[in-house]
């Protein structure tokens, strides 16, 4: 029954999880960026170019959504499915935004040494799972790992925390370069919020599985 | 109070059990749409409702249905029920004579003739099913040179003439056009303010767009009741999202 429709959902779903793959080479791209000097201008330069592709990923989705929407019809869970793709999209081309922003930052730190040592690399770690597990709770319709990742934001959140309060201290020992700790802060301050947009990315996967919206 | 209250109602054409304990309670005001695969008993639902199966040989009801709390089964005159209660088909079904006598026909079977009565009552009645602009300069000529579209809409007025409380749609638009579809989709919500509206549709698209409730029939069971914007986005029974979403089967 609907060949041609379940066809095109399971299109759906591969493009969703290649945009997530995306999403997770451009953050992790960006802390290698930021951490490793000798590679900093080749992972800029990756990042910027994952992120165009994550935007065009972006437009493809919206695109196929909305020939699913016009063409099928779509009701009950295949109307969730597709309208939570389309909040999802949203949500991971931010990530990228945040990605290329984290790049951008990166050319001009010029502390790494320091950075490595402070937990911004477990943020990048942690933000990438999350990015993960968001989209593969979509795909198999996992409704427990969805429920998880919301619940790992907090790991994020404190992880936050715990690199503001290392750069204070990093602030005080070494206030010559505190210019660059505030671009660090900045920094851990994009990975918090793709941590947030990963949060919403599960939202939107337990409303699809569910109906309903913790907002 | 609810129109109708459908209680323990089975209905068995000769060995077929076409419906099963069936339990509803249609409220007034409302459009309540009856869906489901074919042979699922939806028709045979509605036209218990006016009790057009009593005219179907082999026919056993069992139950109760309740218009406004009085037994239809019971004491209830026929003819006064479906004054009560009227019917509109699938396919346009004018009357061979003239627009105008299409309108009068029931009207006059209950005993009206004054011409000044008449009159009133086929204008208000053309108005209502939004057609009157369209037919007021040709009321004399037949009936059956209208349009498919225009003829479900006669068919709505004449319905309409002996001033019924609820109106039946056995797939009102399904030999229509999307033009008429439409005009008869916007004409019904019209007419909830005045009536209650129960129709059987195949298109749930149709269902999701204009009705309040919907009823989700298979098998001579009543598998899903609720607002029809809960049945359409989040329904309740599996069975239902997979009649719905088209894996039915």
């Amino acid at each position: 029954m609907r060949i041609r429709f379940e066809q095109q959902l399971e299109q759906l779903n591969i493009e969703l999880i290649k945009m997530g793959a995306l999403c997770e080479s451009a953050i992790n791209k960006a802390n290698e960026a930021l951490l490793n000097v000798d590679k900093n201008e080749e992972c800029v330069a990756e990042v910027m170019g994952i992120e165009d592709e994550i935007n065009q990923k972006e437009r493809d989705i919206e695109a196929l959504c909305m020939k699913l929407l016009l063409q099928q019809q779509p009701v009950a869970r295949d109307l969730r499915q597709i309208s939570s793709a389309l909040k999802m999209i949203s949500d991971m081309e931010r990530i990228g935004d945040q990605a290329a922003d984290i790049a951008e930052i990166s050319k001009y730190v010029q502390v790494r040494q320091n950075a490595s040592k402070i937990h911004i690399g477990d943020m990048a770690k942690a933000t990438t799972k999350m990015v993960t597990e968001s989209i593969d709770s979509y795909v198999n319709r996992d409704l427990k790992m969805a429920q998880e990742v919301v619940r790992y934001d907090d790991v994020v959140d404190d992880l936050f925390q715990e690199v503001k309060s290392e750069l204070i201290e990093l602030v005080v020992k070494d206030s010559q370069n505190g210019e660059f700790y505030f671009d660090l802060i900045m920094v851990a301050k994009y990975f918090e919020r793709i941590g947030d947009h990963a949060e919403n990315i599960a939202q939107w996967v337990e409303f699809s599985i569910t109906g309903k919206h913790e907002f | 109070m609810d129109k109708f209250t459908i209680s323990n109602l089975d209905l068995y054409y000769d060995d077929f059990h076409a419906l099963k304990d069936v339990n509803l309670n249609l409220p007034p005001n409302e459009i309540t749409a009856f869906i489901g695969p074919s042979g699922c008993g939806k028709s045979t639902l509605l036209k218990s409702l006016n009790r057009m199966n009593d005219l179907v040989e082999g026919c056993r009801i069992t139950g109760k249905v309740l218009l406004d709390g009085e037994d239809i089964y019971g004491d209830m005159n026929v003819n006064h029920l479906r004054k009560r209660v009227g019917m509109v088909f699938q396919k346009p079904n004018p009357f061979p004579m003239s627009i105008y006598d299409n309108i009068a026909y029931g009207p006059r079977t209950h005993g009206i003739h004054s011409r000044a009565k008449l009159d009133d009552i086929v204008e208000k009645s053309l108005r209502d099913a939004a057609i009157w602009e369209e037919v007021k300069d040709r009321l004399k000529l037949s009936a059956l040179g209208m349009s498919g579209g225009q003829q479900q809409r006669l068919c709505i007025a004449r319905a309409l003439a002996v001033e019924p409380e609820v109106l039946l749609m056995d797939e009102p638009t399904s030999a229509l056009d999307p033009i008429s579809t439409s005009k008869i989709e916007d004409l019904a919500i019209e007419l909830k303010k005045d009536y209650t509206i129960i129709m059987v549709t195949h298109n749930m698209q149709q269902a999701a767009r204009i009705s309040d409730k919907t009823v989700f029939f298979l098998l001579g069971e009543v598998i899903e009741y609720g607002e029809t914007e809960q049945v359409f986005s989040v329904p309740n029974n599996k069975k239902t999202e997979d009649y719905i979403t088209g894996r039915f089967g």
